[in-house]
């Protein structure tokens, strides 16, 4: 019931600050109405980045725990980050087509970096799908998501050097919107959809976990319906079954 | 102190069974390099007869070529142990895990420059590179990015190699995390080609030692984990 409401509320905030990004806020200057994307697109961009950061460390906490609500909240921030990297993608591109003229610039390295990134996590999330048993899924999921996060910073770090030796327009840079330059009221734009965003994902996570729990929960009941059907096979009736 | 010189053991043990065993069975060896090889010859047909184009795109398609024989490699060292359980008996050694990780990332690392060492003359002879002149520093990308390919192919080899589809799954966890390593390897190997003229060699075969460094520490520190499942 709480989360109910927490997603009425989420779900208000994301309209109220689309109405405020969208009719409010004036556009801008140069960029004009297209500027407007940026307040989903960085929104998006950080919550992917929170998400992958919730992934590697549930997944390490694993490993040390072994405890399957762990996985459950890794595989929630794997998912819910993949969502949220494939609109900050597409958000992109949107925006990149009328400011740069294409959907697709290799000189930013953040896009660069985020298509990564997607990949990464998409592997992530296959990996799960293909391994049946629960314990192992965990584990290996929970190598997967710690590798990813440690390259994650070297994949930002490297393409940001790589493009450095031919440097591009740099007119477009999301960071420009957090500048002092830009007016307040951008900025305070910004801000209100990252507060609006973060709700959504609180919420999205929460339902993810409670999902993956009622998962494991079936997998845990076929797995022991199995076993007591081989015990029945194994165990001649009449014979007292050993305790333990 | 003793327990480094009885990992280093176990490690050195490790990497030469897997070394005798890749000599003795030659052809899965040498069937990667070919396929490697081949993959330079199809590059060439597919970027066209343009000689002065395939000389600039060479470093690329060399590190390409790498990266693509590099999976089979990585996928081949541990195929050897599952296909006769041998994993199990690898995981059952009352030995340190990551002795057992260094030897096999060792076994990587050597199959590895030796797969960059065969490329590189290949390279040189199809795109008519001259890498004579420049040997040290192609020599060292070459090493260190065997070794960066080595510390994390030999994790994700081991996490794969019971799994399902896993003739699709290495190829697609790796290529991604592997970016980073064949960006500063094909710069590193441009800058070495070209003399260096803007003194950006260095940082690149820096930025490959992070990679080597951070990778080898988080393999060693994860693939305990993937013996016991």
């Amino acid at each position: 019931m709480k989360t109910r409401i927490l997603g009425f509320v989420a779900l208000a905030a994301v309209i109220g600050a689309a109405v405020n990004g969208l009719f409010v806020v004036p556009a801008d200057l140069n960029q004009g109405d297209a500027q407007r994307i940026m307040y989903v697109h960085v929104a998006s961009a950080w919550l992917a980045y929170a998400s992958f950061g919730v992934t590697a460390l549930a997944g390490l906490a694993y490993l040390i725990r072994r405890d399957m609500r762990l996985d459950a909240l890794a595989l929630a921030g794997a998912e819910v980050g993949v969502m949220f990297t494939a609109f900050a993608i597409w958000g992109g591109m949107m925006w990149g087509r009328p400011v740069w003229g294409v959907y697709w610039q290799w000189e930013d390295p953040r896009l660069t970096t985020t298509a990564l990134l997607l990949a990464l996590y998409v592997g992530y999330l296959l990996l799960r799908r293909l391994t049946d048993d629960p314990a192992r899924r965990a584990a290996r999921a929970a190598v997967v998501g710690l590798i990813a996060a440690v390259d994650i910073p070297i994949v930002h770090f490297s393409v940001i050097w790589w493009r450095g030796l031919h440097q591009g327009p740099t007119i477009g840079d999301p960071s420009k919107i957090l500048n002092p330059s830009a007016p307040l009221q951008f900025v305070l734009a910004l801000l209100a959809m990252l507060a609006a965003f973060t709700l959504v994902w609180v919420y999205l996570l929460i339902r993810r976990y409670q999902l993956a729990r009622v998962e494991w929960q079936l997998e845990e009941d076929a797995r022991r319906g199995r076993v007591a059907a081989a015990r029945q096979v194994a165990v001649p009736s009449g014979v007292e079954e050993p305790a333990g | 102190m003793n327990d480094l010189r009885r990992g280093l053991s176990v490690a050195t043990a490790i990497a030469r069974k897997d070394a005798l065993s890749e000599l003795r069975g030659r052809q899965a060896a040498g069937s990667t390099i070919f396929f490697a090889a081949i993959v330079l010859l199809l590059f060439g047909f597919a970027l066209g007869p343009d000689s002065r184009r395939l000389a600039e795109a060479a470093p690329g398609l060399l590190w390409l070529a790498i990266v693509f024989g590099g999976l089979l490699t990585m996928a081949r060292l541990h195929q050897l142990e599952a296909d006769d359980g041998a994993f199990e008996q690898l995981a059952l050694y009352p030995v340190d895990r990551r002795a057992i990780y260094a030897g096999k990332a060792l076994a990587g690392a050597a199959a590895m420059l030796v797969l960059g060492g065969l490329l590189l003359p290949v390279v040189a002879i199809l795109y008519a590179i001259p890498v004579g002149a420049a040997w040290l520093p192609l020599l060292a990308a070459v090493v260190l990015g065997a070794i960066g390919f080595a510390a994390i192919g030999t994790a994700y080899a081991g996490l794969t190699v019971r799994m399902r589809a896993r003739e699709v799954m290495l190829p697609l966890l790796m290529l991604p995390i592997v970016a980073p390593l064949l960006l500063a390897a094909v710069k590193a190997t441009v800058a070495a080609l070209g003399g260096d003229p803007l003194g950006e060699l260095g940082s690149w075969l820096q930025l490959l030692v992070a990679f080597d460094v951070i990778m080898l520490v988080v393999g060693a520190g994860t693939y305990g984990f993937l013996l016991e499942d």
